[in-house]
């Protein structure tokens, strides 16, 4: 399937005199772009829908003037990119930005990366025609990471289209700004392009889209990453550097499995203290979106490690005494390697609850399907899908990879989504209006699958079994159904104009009683949701809907009959049409569920590697010995996007790391990344050296970050399926194990820019009737919280986070994501 | 000052005026005469009669040449780039630079470095600020590039000290708040030209 390169109709264009060859249906702007063809534009965004809000990207197509960013290429086109009179209005666009733009680039924080600066010097604007009287605009805080200069706003919006179309949150939106009234002379006197721009600029200006003034949003922070200007700017960011002082490191984001692209700025912390340190984060904003924890959460460094031999001794015999290794998917491929190694030459077991059950699910699938990974990732569904679909996956809090990619799928590709989840979330629906939410009984996830395949598969190639199956679910009956029914009819009507009669035809709708045949779906019905409508709501879904994709998450790896899942899954892969990808739980789940074998349990003495254990390895500077932080290290990340990702180490570190102590205990090569090309290439890794791997975007957008894990496809017999299993439905109080958004790990919880708490996360009715603070009480122990309000949220469940490893979270839950609890009030 | 008498460069047809310097003797006897001749004629005294001269009017008529340096400077050229200065505005006696970093990147020997951050009243506050004196190679680019005139180049050319590196704060160069009377506005390397209005395109106010 998507696995197979489709040849794309490519059709040829000449841009300035110069042949091209450009996807058909690209806009003219991004196969420019994708050719090293420079075409000035400000609002238009890569990925996202065109704005037509600067008007800059003014070309000449075939003798006509048009968007680049809005116009598509055809066979045989001619653009010219500069024209006398396009240059005329580029030049009028340029100087409407400039007037009133207070002139402080000296304290602005966009200074020399500002994209106003920028143009206003390629265009050569070296005076100011036009005037207004300003109106004054306050600077504000719209949330708790997000500083807005309306003085500096260019209303371009950026912000508000990547919110909407790329995050999803819909967060911002422009409101009147209340200025004054546009000379009318200018009508007349400038080009016409630049006046009506200008028009749309003195009116507006950019406001959280709810109504106060506070965004109720995911404080991704990709609105400042996107403003040209220095409008938008993080709060903890303002005033504290010039851009071309940060020297950026590449890496990636250390937290979620997305394996977002993001460059660590550092420079000196002070005059006093010449210590680099990290002072924010950015991305390549045209081919990345990240999420807040990859944004903000950037301080977690061991600062302050050291060479303590005395702790390193032991360590060692930690180690050489332990029976178990328990460990995260916090840790690179390199290390995740050693920690196998140690496995195969010392016989320690290794116990990792977050990827354990992730790699079963793995296991099962491959066995299944036969094949070794995923078919499809979230960049091809951001690029061609128009149906999605998600199991098990808190699309919010778990993979905001997958949220950009489902809500991108409904904006941009006109697309449909079906979200199964127990926890209902008020944000999925907005996303579009094809967008059907069944929020489903805990444990019925398999009834979620067989919908799918009833909706979606080829019943020739099902087994016959699970035909029937689908088919003992149908229930038909008949019902009386009122139907409209348009005529048109023909009516005598006075032109006001003329005075005259004309006969105009005008169309009525008829209410007309019918008695059908109706299926209803008992699925639907079980699974939460109206099967009396949802078949004509799903034939409205499917309209011109060619490519399927479909979003498995953690909740299937925890599920009891994981197995029938994978199997499931893979009979859907079989018989529809349908790619799947698989939200690796946390950052590097994918590279350990690769490289490790990980045993069921741990037992006897464990040596804890950033988790609980009689000898604790940290990277936080809290357990017994130090270990370097994710952005103090060199190594490989595996993404959802099945690529292995090189990091860099952004700050410095001064203790000893994992691969000192495999030198003493085993031996190891001179440095962590010599494990790099070790990596096991049965699994699909190259024997390539860390320092060959390239680290860089194509101009196109292609990632052509690290290289794309080799996987391999056996046909395999279709998977034998167990029917569902409705008893398996959880009833009673429910706890669910989620992280609120921005929140992964103790890493994130460090960083003093998440400020998410560890607390209960519930709908604002639980949260009211729940009071302050809860103990919530499991089979084997219980852990206190204080509740939190979930505006987002509605339904009973309750979310426990597990961010906290200290908090043994994972152990309260067991083989589960979602347990019954008993909920007390504590004072 | 005009600059004609420099365009003239035909040296040699100038109307020159010979000094009457008189004949030097010629051979062993006339050279004896003219030593015995100076010896005995007194000049010696015309000499230290001058002497005299300046040394009682500097003592009893307060007429003196000598410049008592250190105590005292003799004014130096606002060209001149010596140890830089920080200047404050007027009229509010705030400190005239804005943290714009320019100087902190012109910098060719990269020796200055400033802190900066987002104050109370929403204004971009310099923390902190310094000049490594032992780096320094005084070549005013701080002064040119300083949008506000606010780093400029003072008048102290004393650099000789103890340390080869030297640090100088931002206080240590700012402009004493009790002295703001007499700040001088600096005239040197990057400062306006007398002819910058006619530079200046004019833009249109709405006001």
């Amino acid at each position: 399937m998507s696995e197979v390169q489709t040849v794309d109709n490519m059709v040829t264009v000449t841009i300035d005199g110069t042949e091209f060859k450009a996807k058909e249906g690209e806009y003219i702007l991004n196969a420019a772009r994708a050719n090293g063809i420079f075409i000035p534009a400000i609002c238009y965004l890569t990925r996202c829908s065109p704005t037509l809000a600067c008007r800059i990207c003014l070309v000449e197509a075939d003798g006509k003037q048009v968007y680049a960013c809005n116009a598509k290429v055809k066979e045989g086109m001619e653009i010219t990119v500069d024209t006398p009179n396009i240059l005329e209005e580029r030049r009028a666009i340029m100087e409407v930005y400039d007037v009133n733009h207070p002139l402080q680039c000296g304290v602005c924080d966009k200074s020399g990366e500002c994209e106003l600066q920028n143009y206003t010097l390629h265009l050569g604007v070296d005076s100011q025609s036009y005037m207004i009287p300003d109106t004054k605009r306050e600077a504000t805080n719209w949330s708790s990471v997000l500083h807005y200069d309306p003085g500096l706003c260019i209303v371009c919006e950026r912000c508000t289209t990547v919110c909407k179309d790329m995050i999803g949150d819909s967060a911002l939106t422009t409101v009147k700004r209340g200025g004054a009234e546009l000379d009318k002379s200018y009508k007349e006197s400038m080009p016409k392009d630049a006046y009506s721009m200008w028009n749309k600029l003195q009116k507006s200006v950019i406001a959280p889209s709810n109504g106060t003034g506070e965004t109720n949003c995911s404080d991704c922070g990709e609105c400042a990453a996107v403003c040209p200007v220095g409008a938008l700017v993080s709060r903890d960011f303002v005033y504290t550097s010039n851009a071309w002082d940060l020297k950026r490191v590449p890496a990636v984001s250390a937290h979620s499995s997305d394996g977002f692209q993001i460059y660590y700025e550092v420079k000196p912390t002070s005059i006093e203290d010449r210590t680099e340190k990290i002072y924010r984060v950015t991305n390549e904003w045209n081919y990345v979106s990240l999420d807040g924890a990859a944004r903000f959460a950037y301080d977690f460094q061991n600062t302050t490690a050291t060479k303590d031999t005395k702790a390193f001794n032991s360590a060692i015999e930690a180690f050489k005494k332990a029976e178990t290794i328990r460990f995260n998917s916090m840790i690179t491929n390199e290390e995740a390697l050693m920690l196998q190694t140690l496995k195969e030459k010392m016989g320690i077991k290794l116990y990792n609850p977050e990827v354990k059950a992730f790699q079963t699910f793995l296991n099962h699938y491959e066995a299944a399907s036969g094949n070794s990974l995923w078919t499809t990732d979230t960049d091809a569904i951001m690029k061609k899908s128009d149906f999605v679909i998600s199991i098990g996956c808190a699309l919010r809090n778990d993979a905001p990879g997958m949220k950009y990619a489902f809500n991108n799928v409904q904006k941009l590709n006109k697309g449909a989504g079906l979200y199964f989840h127990p926890v209902g979330d008020t944000l999925i629906p907005t996303f579009g209006k094809s967008v059907e939410v069944f929020n489903h009984k805990v444990g019925l996830e398999e009834a979620a699958l067989y919908l799918v395949l009833d909706l979606f598969a080829d019943k020739e190639k099902l087994p016959s079994d699970v035909k029937e199956y689908l088919e003992s679910f149908k229930k038909s009956s008949t019902k009386t159904i009122k139907e409209k029914e348009v005529k048109t009819v023909k009516e005598m009507v006075l032109n006001e104009e003329t005075g005259k009669e004309e006969e105009v035809s005008k169309k009525v709708t008829e209410m007309i009683e019918k008695e059908i045949e109706v299926t209803t779906n008992g699925l639907v019905d079980l699974l939460g949701g109206d099967a009396s409508t949802f078949d004509a709501t799903f034939e409205k879904m499917m309209k011109k809907k060619e490519s399927f994709s479909m979003m498995l998450g953690e909740d299937l790896y925890y599920h009891e009959k994981a197995e029938n899942i994978a199997k499931l899954a893979a009979l859907v892969e079989a018989t529809c049409n349908i790619d799947i990808v698989m939200t690796p739980p946390k950052s590097n789940a994918l590279g350990v569920a690769l490289i490790c074998e990980l045993d069921e349990a741990q037992s006897g003495y464990t040596v804890g590697y950033n988790e609980n254990g009689d000898f604790r390895l940290s990277a936080l500077g809290t357990g017994d010995l130090d270990m370097p932080a994710m952005n103090q290290q060199e190594g490989t990340l595996c993404s959802i996007t099945k690529r292995v990702l090189p990091t860099n180490a952004a700050v410095e570190y001064h203790g000893y790391e994992l691969n000192d102590l495999m030198k003493v205990l085993v031996g190891a090569p001179e440095l962590t990344i010599d494990w790099t090309e070790k990596l096991p290439t049965d699994r699909g890794f190259k024997a390539m050296a860390f320092d060959d791997l390239p680290n860089s975007f194509e101009n196109d957008g292609r990632d052509n970050r690290g290289y794309k894990l080799e996987t391999s496809n056996v046909k395999t017999a279709l998977p034998e399926v167990e029917k569902c299993d409705e008893d398996a439905v959880l009833e009673g109080e429910i706890a669910y194990r989620c992280n609120p958004a921005r929140q992964f790990n103790d890493f994130t919880d460090k960083s003093h820019e998440i400020f998410e708490t560890f607390s209960l996360y519930a709908s604002k009715e639980k949260a009211e009737s729940l009071g302050s603070r809860v103990e919530v009480i499991f089979d084997n122990g219980s852990i206190t919280l204080d509740v939190v309000a979930d505006e987002k949220m509605t339904g009973d469940i309750v979310k426990v986070p597990d961010f906290k490893a200290s908090e043994g979270v994972y152990d309260l839950f067991g083989a589960s994501r979602y347990k019954t609890v008993t909920l007390r009030k504590v004072q | 000052m005009g600059l004609e008498q420099f365009k003239n460069r035909n040296v040699g047809t100038q109307n020159y005026t010979m000094v009457d310097a008189g004949h030097s003797p010629k051979g062993v006897l006339c050279q004896f005469k003219q030593v015995v001749k100076r010896t005995f004629k007194g000049e010696l005294f015309v000499g230290l009669w001058v002497t005299m001269k300046a040394m009682l009017k500097a003592l009893f008529a307060n007429d003196m040449h000598t410049v008592k340096y250190p105590f005292e400077k003799l004014p130096i050229s606002p060209r001149y780039r010596a140890i830089h200065d920080m200047l404050r505005l007027l009229e509010s006696g705030h400190y005239r630079c804005i943290g714009c970093g320019l100087c902190e990147k012109i910098c060719i020997s990269n020796c200055i470095t400033m802190d900066t951050r987002y104050d109370e009243n929403q204004r971009k506050e310099v923390s902190e600020y310094t000049i490594n004196f032992g780096r320094c190679i005084f070549c005013g680019y701080c002064a040119e590039v300083c949008p506000e005139l606010a780093i400029v180049h003072g008048s102290r050319y004393e650099n000789a000290s103890e340390q080869r590196a030297g640090f100088s704060l931002f206080e240590d160069m700012l402009t004493p708040i009790d002295k703001l009377n007499l700040q001088q506005e600096y005239s040197g390397f990057g400062s306006v030209s007398p002819n910058a209005d006619d530079n200046i395109k004019q833009t249109p106010l709405a006001y």
